[in-house]
């Protein structure tokens, strides 16, 4: 299999570069026959990659450990869902899963776009196709990088996978955000192919909206599943840590999310053109700064990759890429000129210029951030860290403003908004703002950035609520339906509209989470079976916590010492908590990796009670425990659920064909005049 | 069959009733009850080394605000991105964060202050041992860059729509003075017919 797998990578390399070729070189234009070839090459290296991840996948199934990957991270007593996740727990098959990904969507962004669109196809097909080439010339060329590697001997069983990475999260959190990543190359590849054939008109976005929103919200579920993990399975009562791998997910995010918001006003306005591609460019690049972060080692991480020259083939990657885009974009600055001009300051077009300010500039400030030390070594020739205190000192009044952004840009009208309309739309927002406020104070929270953020909060909810209060309100009088009727069909006729808003509840919830988090609660203890500790949560509960013992037993592919609590709030018994520290086994019964901790959590909207078992200090049930409350955690799951049914809304094919009575209600109401005589 | 003992009989009896008594007593308290060596030989574990690394027991230092403040601050060597506080309460395999707490600990107790202990951990590791830079000298850079670049962007962004603005503006009125000065094209008498009656049945 790993010959079938070595030439499949091979065909799929000699096929991307010979639909770049033929892309770039061609004169396709009037050869419909090489056009054809190119586009038929997407499907070809498409193919060609599932042969090599199948040929992967059953050296994996069949515990092949004659090749080096299979042996270094599964083992025979894995559980296969676990199987499958080894496929992408390591450099070598997280690489081929790049690349077949980016197979499977060079070939869907073939597929699935317009034959409207069908003069940037061939392009897109170069472009996906030499980005495939790039990913598996690492792999083929790369040290030690190659999947397909076998060893000079057979060891009966493998090393097994990383006990951190048997965690239910990370099955999901790799392929997600590599999904986010993945899928950036065919937005990138439309915005080239607008540049390379001179189409710069609104094209090339209408080609690729889809595909942005969907790496759009591939990121979102990729960084929160992240983040759930993080809290599960590493055992400290965090989500977010300011990690260089971790920002390095949140730049693209956050110029995408750019992105997004500025293409509305292409799209409505054809303003920001240049704004737009270059943000896209931008976007991509940063994903590939991510991946070359990852992979590189060059910034300390504690999720990065073994060290491998791979780095080196990623930088320059990013360096040819920047420049070849940039330079691409400079020949054509004069024909990007948008085609009106901002008419107010006090618009909504310019509302989306200060909220992309926003996002690009926390985006710069988290990438300064994660390369501060490499700045601070070169100039000053001193080594310093940047952790989470110089992370949140700096970008939390920055989230801050991006926060109220957040709530104004939907009041403010489109070209210029009257005195009249200012006041008719903020009312509500400020009064929902001040209100939260007030009761925030009210219930002793006076600290100032989490007293801001709950009541910007506040201020975005009430922005929220009155577009649909309105929207649901109007379609009531002309369609006479009923409120629920009303809200379905307002939310399925503009979707992108209320599905954008449903997101912005859900980032809501997000800020709001992670103001909860400033009020954590830890303390550590030892305890032995019968004996009791106390915890006081932020909202002033108790928590009484009785050690009952701690057990020893085997399971599937582990040894595992389970400490258990007796767990009461205020004196009403709530049950038993257990955490858990396991040693994981080969099939021989040999241990494989130090000992792991897995994590006891309790959780209600509120609060979670979390427990981790530290180890037993003399070999006894006596035990040591970190007990944390961590305020408001749930909510990060609750805001990670509404934005994604937020960006489902937003994508969902179609949008405007609902069926309604529109046509005799509006005749009711006096709108439907008669004009189509002077139509005509 | 032999007769069973009094004895034998009452340590089966004994052993009937111990699980009763025991759920009883743990209810009650049970390190209270039972002396503390005949508790450490019955709650021996089975294998003590699959609860992994040992380590020494909870003492009230470990939760000393003014230790866990300076922890906060400090990296933890040994190679995590971790401040020695968090590596030391979540990564159970690392020897090193311990070790930085016994000697932070040392130092408090020898009344040192915060200031001191942090200085003294700078100036032995380097300036790499805290979580953040100190915002002095180049370190500035580092916090101010990013505000002040997007106030920059932003004030520069409002200076230049503000121009451009009055440009549309003068654009716009020369415009509308070209249209007002030149003749009025002349309407289709047709589409006005079309007009008018639209506008009639409007009325009506």
């Amino acid at each position: 299999m790993t010959l079938l797998g070595s030439f499949a990578l091979w065909a799929a390399f000699l096929l991307g570069l010979w639909s770049a070729g033929l892309a770039f070189f061609g004169r396709w234009h009037d050869r419909p026959a090489i056009a054809l070839s190119i586009t038929r090459g997407s499907y070809a290296i498409c193919g060609a990659l599932l042969v090599a991840a199948a040929a992967l996948w059953k050296g994996i199934f069949t515990h092949d450990f004659n090749i080096e990957y299979v042996a270094s991270y599964t083992s025979r007593n894995l559980p296969d869902y676990y199987l499958i996740s080894a496929f992408w727990a390591g450099q070598k098959g997280s690489l081929l899963f790049w690349a077949v990904v980016l197979g499977i969507f060079g070939a869907l962004a073939q597929a699935l776009t317009s034959t409207r669109h069908k003069h940037l196809l061939p392009y897109v097909a170069g472009v996906t196709g030499l980005v495939a080439a790039f990913f598996i010339s690492v792999m083929l060329f790369g040290e030690h990088a190659n999947p397909f590697e076998r060893l000079a001997f057979t060891p009966p069983d493998g090393r097994g996978l990383n006990p951190q990475l048997q965690n239910p999260g990370m099955v999901m959190h790799p392929p997600m955000l590599y999904l986010g990543y993945i899928s950036l190359t065919v937005p990138f590849a439309f915005a080239i192919a607008a540049l390379l054939s001179r189409t710069l008109d609104a094209g090339w976005i209408i080609a690729m909206r889809k595909w942005a929103l969907a790496s759009w919200l591939f990121l979102s579920i990729g960084i929160t599943i992240g983040m759930w993990w993080a809290y599960v399975e590493l055992g400290w009562g965090g989500v977010w840590a300011w990690d260089p791998v971790e920002n390095a997910s949140f730049h693209p995010w956050l110029t995408l999310t750019a992105f997004l918001h500025s293409v509305m006003i292409q799209e409505k306005r054809g303003m920001l053109k240049r704004w737009n591609i270059s943000l896209m460019l931008g976007t991509y690049l940063l994903s590939v700064f991510g991946t070359f972060i990852t992979r590189s080692g060059v910034i300390a991480s504690v999720h990065s990759f073994t060290q491998s020259d791979v780095g080196s083939f990623f930088l320059a990657f990013l360096l040819v890429t920047g420049v070849v885009s940039f330079t691409l974009l400079y020949t054509r600055w004069p024909s990007l000129k948008a085609d009106v001009e901002l008419e107010s300051l006090v618009s909504r077009e310019a509302a989306f210029l200060f909220n992309n300010l926003a996002l690009v500039g926390i985006a710069f400030s988290v990438l300064w951030g994660t390369l501060f030390p490499i700045v601070s070594e070169a100039v000053r020739g001193v080594k310093i860290s940047v952790g989470p205190l110089f992370f949140n000192r700096v970008n939390v009044p920055l989230g801050l403003f991006l926060l109220f952004l957040t709530g104004i840009g939907p009041l403010i009208a489109w070209r210029k908004a009257s005195a009249a309309n200012l006041r008719r739309q903020f009312i509500v927002p400020t009064a929902a703002f001040l209100l939260t406020g007030l009761i925030a104070f009210a219930k002793g929270l006076h600290d100032g950035y989490p007293l801001m953020t709950i009541a910007l909060a506040g201020f975005v909810v009430g922005t929220v609520l009155q577009e649909f209060y309105r929207g649901i309100r109007a379609r009531m009088t002309m369609h006479a339906e009923s409120p629920l009727l009303a809200l379905g069909h307002l939310i399925g006729r503009n979707r992108r509209r209320y599905g954008g808003y449903i997101v912005h509840i859900g980032i809501v919830v997000y800020f709001v989470a992670f103001t909860g988090l400033a009020f954590q609660v830890k303390t550590s203890v030892t305890l032995s079976p019968g004996e009791s500790t106390t915890v006081r949560s932020p909202y002033g509960h108790t928590y009484k916590l009785t050690h009952i013992g701690v057990s020893q037993y085997a399971a599937l592919n582990r040894r595992v010492s389970a400490a258990t609590l007796d767990v009461s709030r205020d004196g009403k018994r709530l049950g038993t908590i257990t955490s858990e520290k396991r040693q994981h086994i080969d099939s021989f019964g040999n241990p494989t990796f130090e000992p792991s901790t897995e994590v006891g959590i309790r959780s209600d909207l509120r609060e979670d009670l979390y427990v981790v078992y530290g180890s037993s200090p003399d070999g006894t049930e006596r035990a040591n425990f970190t007990i944390l409350i961590n305020p408001l955690v749930i909510w990060f799951w609750i805001g990670g659920a509404i934005l994604t049914l937020g960006g489902l809304i937003t994508m969902w094919p179609g949008g405007a064909q609902v069926r309604t009575p529109r046509r005799r209600a509006a005749v009711q109401a006096g709108y439907a005049v008669p004009l189509a005589g002077v139509a005509e | 069959m032999r007769a069973l003992t009094r004895r034998e009989l009452l340590g089966g009896a004994g052993m009937l009733a111990a699980p009763l008594v025991a759920g009883r007593l743990i209810g009650q308290d049970v390190m209270k009850v039972l002396p503390k060596d005949s508790v450490a030989a019955a709650d021996r574990l089975a294998e003590p080394w699959l609860a992994g690394r040992p380590q020494e027991a909870i003492t009230a230092m470990d939760n000393d605000g003014t230790v866990i403040g300076i922890e906060r601050r400090l990296h933890c060597t040994c190679g995590c991105t971790l401040d020695i506080y968090t590596c030391r309460t979540t990564d159970f395999t690392c020897t090193y964060s311990p070790a930085l707490h016994k000697e932070i600990v040392a130092m408090v107790l020898a009344k040192q202050t915060p200031e001191q202990i942090v200085a003294s951990f700078v100036a032995r590791e380097g300036e790499k041992m805290l979580m953040a830079p100190v915002p002095t000298g180049f370190n500035l850079a580092g916090y101010l860059v990013p505000g002040l670049s997007v106030a920059a962007v932003g004030l520069a962004l409002a200076a230049w729509l503000s121009r451009r603005r009055g440009e549309v503006v003068l654009a716009t009125a020369k415009a509308d003075e070209a249209r007002a000065m030149a003749p009025a094209p002349a309407a289709d008498p047709e589409a006005l017919e079309r007009l008018r009656r639209a506008l009639d049945e409007v009325d009506s």
